[in-house]
């Protein structure tokens, strides 16, 4: 018998090991030191007008800012309430268009359409978020805001008797404005909501949903005591995510909501969005002016990471109940 | 035993269904069906529009020549179509190669552990900070330091593509059957060399598809960008230096009040979302390529 194998020999790769798992693990750590970091740097850059302003900076709506390095009086005001206030109108708009059409979207799919068309609408519906928000920007200011003043004001003479809605839908309407930065957004997150709520109804059981229809409910009702009840938790994760997207939009926003820090209840206004001022001011901004656009960042990052973690926690939750259900 | 009325048996055909309830179910299959008619008209607007507005303009002089001034007609965006190249290609380099290891470190080493699901929430988390705040973030750590760059527009961009990386390329190795890595590690392969070359691979198709979508979506963005590279007329097809890109140009086109200026806005925009949309069909393809094989 020849020389045979030495299974002894000291063992020369396991310093490639460790070092190879060693790099995995500084890829992965690498997340969370980018998201400490985003918090740390920009709070530490905002921190001037944060210390100017103190609690006003959210709650103030007078907007005055000035580079203090250049001319002009030096009573800057840094109240972001305007922003804040166009941010949530905005996005609420956006989520009242687009979750009974997303959720339609997503039952029409699982539920309504034949199994070889499903894959085809998914894609289609998949095209949308293929859309950079600058092409959605373009086409809202060059082509939907002009269109839509006209619209706008036969709007307001159809809800002129009734209170209330007369008042959102007021006099004197302007193509770029709250409501179409609302119609915008709803586009942009129609497809998130979609895709994310589709998950959750094909993970509804086969047995539930057969067990409606054996005891003769419709389609409807079938979907109605079967498939709702058992994604509510994963809608309502599905539907913040869609809230988060819309609140850090910004430069389809920046376009088309006008650029005017104003708090009015006239949908039909313009107004400006946290994010789109941002955009539009920062490049000639300075001193605590660009520091107070830096705090809009940081409030903008803090919103949203606590949406998409309950959002995340929601979602999951209800994979979870799935999993432990089969 | 009583004794049922034949004559009263239950009629079992659809029409006994009452009629309310059968109104009710016609108006909500109406309803889906109108919901998805509702999200098409958008999409077939707006790219309508692309093809009108945006086709007429594209030629070779477009996407080679110089952008002109804003007051003034003709084409010219060459200088974008490099920096979108330059810019996401350098993305890309940073971002996958951290991306994929990020997640061998989840699937192979991390699991269930603590740290790896922590990692995993926030990659997910993550994917929903809005791309302006990593322009920011970008702006205050790099662009303070070191002036604008095309490379600092590749950082906050790699920064958007990291954690859909992550998330992508974890799924796709979760796929790779454990017999595969049993069998490597039986024949005496270290971890390292099992990762590298039986269980990447197997899942390549999946990661390189998912790959390409991160790439299609920060192709297509603008915010990061804004403070980060400048705005530059001239082509610069380096890293260092002040740059441009077609997302960026079409920002700045698109509100101004020059025909010219808005009719280059629709040209990138058609060339922007030809891109775009090239990536995301490639990367389906192979997705699905993928996916028949593994079945």
């Amino acid at each position: 018998m020849a020389d045979h194998l030495d299974l002894t020999q000291e063992d020369r790769g396991a310093h490639l090991d460790t070092a190879f798992r060693l790099l995995a693990l500084a890829a992965g750590v690498t997340v969370l030191a980018i998201l400490g970091l985003i918090a740390w740097s920009t709070t530490h850059e905002a921190w001037p007008a944060f210390r100017v302003a103190g609690l006003h900076f959210l709650t103030s709506k007078h907007w005055v800012p000035n580079d203090p390095d250049g001319p002009g009086p030096a009573t800057a005001q840094y109240g972001t309430f305007a922003f804040v206030y166009g941010t949530l109108v905005a996005s609420t708009i956006a989520l009242l268009l687009a979750v009974p059409v997303s959720i339609g979207i997503a039952l029409f799919t699982t539920e309504l359409a034949p199994r070889r068309l499903r894959r085809p609408i998914t894609n289609l519906i998949d095209l949308l978020a293929a859309i950079p928000s600058v092409v959605y920007g373009l086409w809202g200011i060059a082509v939907l805001a002009p269109q839509a003043q006209g619209f706008y004001g036969d709007l307001h003479r159809w809800f002129r008797p009734v209170p209330g809605l007369n008042r959102l839908f007021g006099p004197d309407p302007n193509g770029r404005s709250l409501m179409t930065a609302g119609v915008i957004l709803a586009i942009m997150i129609t497809p998130i909501i979609t895709s994310l709520t589709r998950e959750v109804f094909t993970t509804v059981p086969r047995g539930e949903k057969d067990a409606a229809l054996a005891l003769g409910a419709t389609r409807w009702e079938m979907i109605r005591a079967a498939v709702l009840p058992h994604s509510f938790g994963g809608m309502t994760g599905a539907v913040m995510l869609g809230l988060g997207r819309a609140m850090g939009e910004t430069i389809a926003v920046a376009l088309v909501i006008g650029s005017s820090p104003q708090v009015v209840a006239n949908l039909f206004k313009p107004g400006d969005a946290m994010p789109a001022v941002i955009a539009n001011q920062f490049g000639e901004s300075g001193g605590t002016f660009r520091a107070a656009l830096m705090g809009l960042g940081v409030a903008l990052f803090a919103i949203t990471i606590i949406i998409n973690m309950s959002a995340r926690l929601l979602v999951r939750r209800a994979e979870v109940r799935v999993r432990g259900a089969a | 035993m009583t004794v049922v009325s034949l004559a009263r048996a239950p009629d079992l055909t659809t029409s006994t269904v009452a009629r309310r309830r059968s109104v009710a179910n016609a108006a909500a299959t109406a309803a889906m069906c109108v919901a998805f008619l509702v999200a098409m008209v958008p999409l077939v607007l707006i790219i309508g529009y692309l093809l009108a507005r945006g086709g007429r303009v594209i030629s070779w002089d477009f996407l080679s020549g110089n952008i002109p001034l804003p007051t003034a007609k003709g084409p010219g965006m060459g200088p974008a179509v490099v920096g979108t190249l330059v810019i996401t290609g350098a993305a890309a380099v940073m971002a996958i190669p951290l991306g994929v290891f990020g997640a061998i470190y989840l699937n192979e080493f991390g699991r269930r552990s603590r740290l790896a699901s922590v990692i995993r929430f926030m990659a997910d988390v993550m994917t929903g900070v809005p791309s302006i705040v990593m322009g920011l973030f970008i702006y205050t750590i790099w662009v303070l330091r070191y002036g604008q760059s095309g490379l600092a527009g590749a950082l906050a961009l790699a920064c958007l593509m990291l954690p859909v990386v992550i998330r992508t390329t974890e799924e796709m190795l979760r796929l790779v059957p454990t017999e595969l890595r049993h069998g490597s590690v039986a024949l005496g392969a270290r971890t390292w060399r099992t990762v590298l070359t039986v269980v990447l691979p197997a899942a390549l198709p999946g990661i390189v598809s998912g790959a390409m979508l991160a790439v299609a979506r920060a192709a297509g963005e603008t915010a990061p960008l804004l403070f980060t590279i400048g705005i530059v007329r001239e082509r610069n097809a380096s890293l260092s230096g002040p740059n441009t890109a077609l997302s960026a140009q079409i920002f700045s086109n698109a509100s101004q009040p020059f025909a010219g200026a808005i009719d280059r806005a629709w040209g990138a925009a058609f060339t922007l979302v030809l891109l775009v949309f090239l990536l995301t069909v490639v990367a389906r393809m192979v997705a699905a390529r993928f996916a028949s094989e593994s079945n």
